[in-house]
């Protein structure tokens, strides 16, 4: 443990070691491809980053994912497939939108739930 | 008083103790979640990678040779990926092969880190856009995998290798055969 | 010596509070009226002694003194002087002080203020508000103690995050945690309610000023909070879902239904449980929503001070508070009655289907927020539950809640004619539609939640409108359209910012320009800049709107020394209510650089419409205060008839 720590502290010393910037983004010449690809972005979840989308971050990864992305949706993939594309790589975690799953059902049917047994809580105090 | 609605008064203090409960529990985990790979149990990602410093590049083939293999994500860039090269060397020296691949990475730095830390890689994938990492479901550098010989992904070792890791994967490349 | 001075002061504090808690306590079960009578003195003393602590704390910012450990850890003296001061509450520790501080002061102005319940209620309210302050004194001078020394001290401080040296540090965690601890009266009020069987319309009349003032602080303190993220975090975004602001939603979606249904308790004396159970909802959610930011429980994007180790201590005075409260609550039953009931178009109901959208709302943040975890916890899949998911399940809420509001104000109490309400809602109607026809032409909006957007928005606003016009209106009243009337500009804000947003993201050289429509931005320049204590690349940007000059954006990249972290730092510039939003990226390596720039018509007012609502519940605090020194014997009865716009 000790010496990890040492060659940590002589490592963390030399200039070599930061990671490179990323390339800048290059978007889709395609407009509407393009507005798609960022839509997809906005949804899928940075994997090294505090909360935070792919479309948000500066995180090295999160640009090889947009990279992605583009290079998919461009090619023909529809936003649901590049998606399924991530989750089958990285589980249910990469994507924000939660799968319509018996797991999730109750999350899924939070809205109505809450709604439903509050107007039938409310409908005990209306006059007959 | 009926006992439905002396349910509802007191199912705002069980709701609570059951928030409380969920909440304890998950007190003091770490909050970055750790995402582990879903391509256990898959074939390793398709791919014809590009050689570095003298070294043969990586393609899907090399990966169903018939015996299992290691193979390591690491960059030039990477503090642990330099912690990481004595035991990836002892375990060249137990007879794994080991192919290696420089992520988001120059040729000109992948040499100079070879150069520093050794190379204990039979082959070297050069993957400038990172993709990958990608492929693999990795989520940071290092990483490294066991695949099997018919090129399917068996175990993910997430982090830099220390020393006791070496046996376990050591087992894990057993189990693959 | 100060910093020893300063924390013997909060010693002495927690001494008053825990005379007021116990000693009070005892004197109302007793009746014993001596020990009663210390509720008051106490409760100034214990003010008197946290403000002399927080000064102590700000004075060792403010002269830089490393020897205090939090100083040393969270300051620097290369650190501009605005950031010395808002330091202090920058960290756990020093927010942890705010937190009593603003508690300490909120039980001094009820100790002060007029006992319209009588002074034995008063009292009960001090030594259920002193039980609350205990723990949280507790908390600071067991696990938190802002004025522990470091031997030896360093000559030198740590530095405070970037992200956190900003002017929105100066009033953003002030104003949430006025609006946050402030609804700690209200929850106070419900207890002493509940032990003193004083539930009715008087003590609603008493309550409700304290809701609305509380009120009013939280809903300036978010809309503060979400435009610093705006234009701190550098993605042109406003509103994340994030736990964060989560955490600081809900307890702003319980006080708003509570300010709803507490006039429901004063005007019918109805819906008695639950409004109690709302003014302990509010409080614990604010209580909950500090502890679960503090005790890094979920993983933000924001900024803060994070430390799992004392989350332990911090649950345990949230459960037994919050569990207290809802203990009593469950023995109250019975005891409390709901009350009448009510026609089903009647202001009141209005009243009731505000307060149903308001909790399902809650209810599908709550669980939105915290379903990942205990689906992980359950052994399940790890998911993430994010913005799509509220937007799909909130929105749609909002909307509906949003064209109900309109209609509401014009309803009467008790059962309401139905006969004048076309002719009211007319000119509504007939704006909503003009709008939603300019937003599909010319504007060329096709999507359909964007229309409706649009259209909610014109509705409730020229519904709320017409009711602010109307001649010899009361400040309440006033207070109440103007807060809705917000509540239409921020949809507007929100609708039109993302339906006719103009984004592009361009690698470009300077010379070079992005054309977007009638827009026209050409990189003059990159250079380098300096500032006090941190380093930049700045472009320029010259932003022309038909060949007309606009603005001259300046987005930074910014390095800081200490510590070292780069930041973001957009180049902003306003265009009528709308903004020009630009962002300098890296360089490409061939002289080319990275810009994103965007065109945000109308963002402003997202803003605007919340410091609108605020408005609203401050002129309604008046109002109250004014109508019920008129005519406080028609309170009593509780059949005060809200001024009506019909």
């Amino acid at each position: 443990m000790r010496a990890l720590a040492v060659a940590l502290l002589l490592l963390a010393g030399s200039p070599a070691l930061a990671e490179p910037p990323p390339p800048p983004d290059v978007p889709l010449a395609d407009a509407q491809l393009e507005a798609k690809a960022k839509a997809l972005m906005g949804e899928l979840r940075c994997l090294t980053c505090q909360n935070q989308s792919i479309a948000d971050s500066n995180a090295g990864q999160a640009q090889a994912m947009r990279v992605e992305v583009r290079e998919r949706i461009a090619s023909g993939d529809s936003p649901d497939e590049v998606r399924a594309f991530f989750v089958e790589r990285y589980g249910d975690w990469v994507s924000f939108v939660p799968p319509a799953r018996e797991d999730t059902a109750l999350l899924w049917a939070a809205p109505l739930l809450f709604l439903t047994v509050g107007a039938l809580l409310v409908a005990r105090r209306f006059r007959r | 008083m009926s006992w439905t609605t002396r349910a509802l008064w007191l199912l705002p203090l069980l709701l609570f103790t059951g928030l409380v409960v969920l909440m304890a529990q998950n007190l003091g985990k770490p909050q970055q979640a750790v995402v582990r790979s879903h391509m256990v149990g898959k074939p390793a990602p398709a791919m014809a990678l590009e050689g570095v410093a003298g070294v043969p590049g990586l393609a899907t083939a090399d990966l169903k040779a018939g015996t299992p293999v290691l193979v390591n994500l690491f960059a030039s860039w990477c503090l642990p990926c330099a912690v990481e090269a004595p035991q990836l060397k002892a375990l060249q020296a137990r007879g794994v092969t080991l192919y290696g691949i420089a992520v988001r990475d120059q040729p000109a730095d992948v040499e100079g880190f070879l150069a520093k830390h050794g190379n204990p890689f039979g082959r070297i994938g050069l993957d400038p856009g990172g993709r990958m990492m990608i492929g693999f479901g990795a989520s940071g550098v290092p990483e490294t995998y066991v695949i099997d010989g018919r090129g399917v992904v068996r175990y993910q070792h997430l982090g830099e290798i220390r020393a006791e890791h070496v046996p376990m994967l050591l087992a894990e490349l057993e189990k693959a055969k | 010596m100060i910093p020893e001075l300063g924390h013997f002061a909060l010693w002495l504090a927690a001494a008053a509070a825990l005379l007021q808690a116990v000693g009070v306590t005892i004197g109302l079960w007793r009746n014993d009226e001596g020990l009663m009578r210390l509720a008051v003195p106490s409760a100034l003393v214990q003010a008197l002694m946290t403000v002399a602590a927080f000064g102590a704390l700000t004075w060792a910012f403010v002269v830089s003194d490393f020897s205090v450990k939090l100083v040393a850890t969270n300051s620097h003296s290369m650190k501009p002087d605005m950031y010395l001061w808002t330091g202090v509450w920058a960290n756990h520790e020093g927010s942890l002080l705010l937190w009593v501080l603003v508690m300490a002061l909120s039980g001094a102005m009820v100790a002060l203020a007029p006992a319209t319940l009588g002074p034995r209620f008063r009292d009960r309210v001090l030594s259920v508000q002193a039980m609350v302050a205990l723990g949280f004194f507790a908390f600071l001078l067991i696990a938190s103690n802002p004025f522990e020394r470091l031997v030896p001290a360093p000559t030198e401080g740590q530095g405070l995050n970037p992200l956190l040296q900003d002017p929105g540090l100066a009033f953003h965690p002030p104003l949430l945690y006025i609006g946050y601890v402030g609804l700690s009266v209200a929850f106070a009020f419900a207890v002493a309610g509940m032990l003193e069987d004083k539930v009715g319309p008087a003590w609603a009349k008493a309550t409700r000023p304290w809701v609305a003032g509380a009120w009013a602080f939280l809903t300036m303190g978010i809309a503060l909070g979400s435009f610093w993220a705006y234009y701190e975090l550098g993605w042109g975004g406003w509103w994340f879902w994030d736990p964060v602001e989560n955490a600081a939603l809900m307890p702003w979606l319980a006080g708003t239904a509570l300010l709803h249904s507490i006039a429901v308790v004063m005007k019918r004396d109805a819906l008695r449980a639950w409004t109690l159970l709302l003014a302990v909802a509010a409080f614990s959610l604010s209580m909950m929503g500090t502890f679960i930011v503090r005790s890094g429980l979920l993983t933000s994007v924001h900024a803060f001070a994070v430390d799992p180790t004392r989350g332990l201590f911090l649950m345990g005075l949230m459960a037994l508070y919050i569990g207290g409260a809802l203990t009593i609550y469950a023995l109250a039953a019975g005891r409390v009655a709901e009350g009448r009931q009510f026609a089903l178009v009647s202001r009141e109901s209005a009243l009731v289907a505000n307060n149903l959208f308001m909790s399902a709302m809650l209810g599908v943040v709550l669980v939105g927020t915290l379903y990942p975890m205990a689906l992980e916890a359950s052994g399940g899949a790890q998911i993430s539950v994010g913005p799509p998911y509220f937007n799909r399940t909130v929105l749609p809420m909002l909307l509906v809640a949003a064209i109900l509001m309109a209609v509401a104000p014009f309803l009467g109490w008790r059962k309401s004619a139905t006969g004048h309400l076309a002719s009211r809602l007319l000119p509504a109607g007939i704006a909503a539609a003009a709008v939603v026809v300019i937003a599909v032409w010319p504007l060329g909006v096709r999507e359909i939640g964007s229309l409706l957007g649009f259209g909610a928005a014109a509705w409730l606003g020229v519904a709320s409108l017409s009711i602010l016009v109307k001649r010899g209106l009361t400040l309440n009243a006033a207070g109440m359209a103007l807060a809705h009337f917000g509540v239409a500009v921020s949809i507007l804000g929100a609708t039109a910012s993302g339906a006719l947003q103009r984004e592009a993201l361009v690698t470009m050289r300077v010379g070079e320009a992005i054309e977007m429509g009638p827009w026209r931005a050409e990189l003059m320049d990159v250079r380098p800049v300096a500032g006090s204590n941190w380093t930049a690349i700045e472009a320029t940007l010259d932003v022309r709107r038909n060949g007309a000059p606009v603005a001259v954006l300046k987005p930074q990249s910014r390095v800081f020394v200490a510590p070292p972290q780069e930041t973001t730092e957009a180049g902003r510039a306003g265009w009528r209510t709308g903004e020009l939003y630009s962002v300098i990226g890296k360089p490409d390596g061939t002289g080319r650089w990275q810009v994103h720039f965007w065109v945000k018509p109308l963002v402003r007012l997202i803003w605007i419409g919340g410091l609108l609502m605020a408005l609203g519940g401050v002129l309604a605090l008046g109002g109250k205060v004014r109508a019920g020194a008129r005519r406080r014997s028609a309170v009593a009865e509780g059949a005060l008839p809200l001024p009506q716009a019909a």
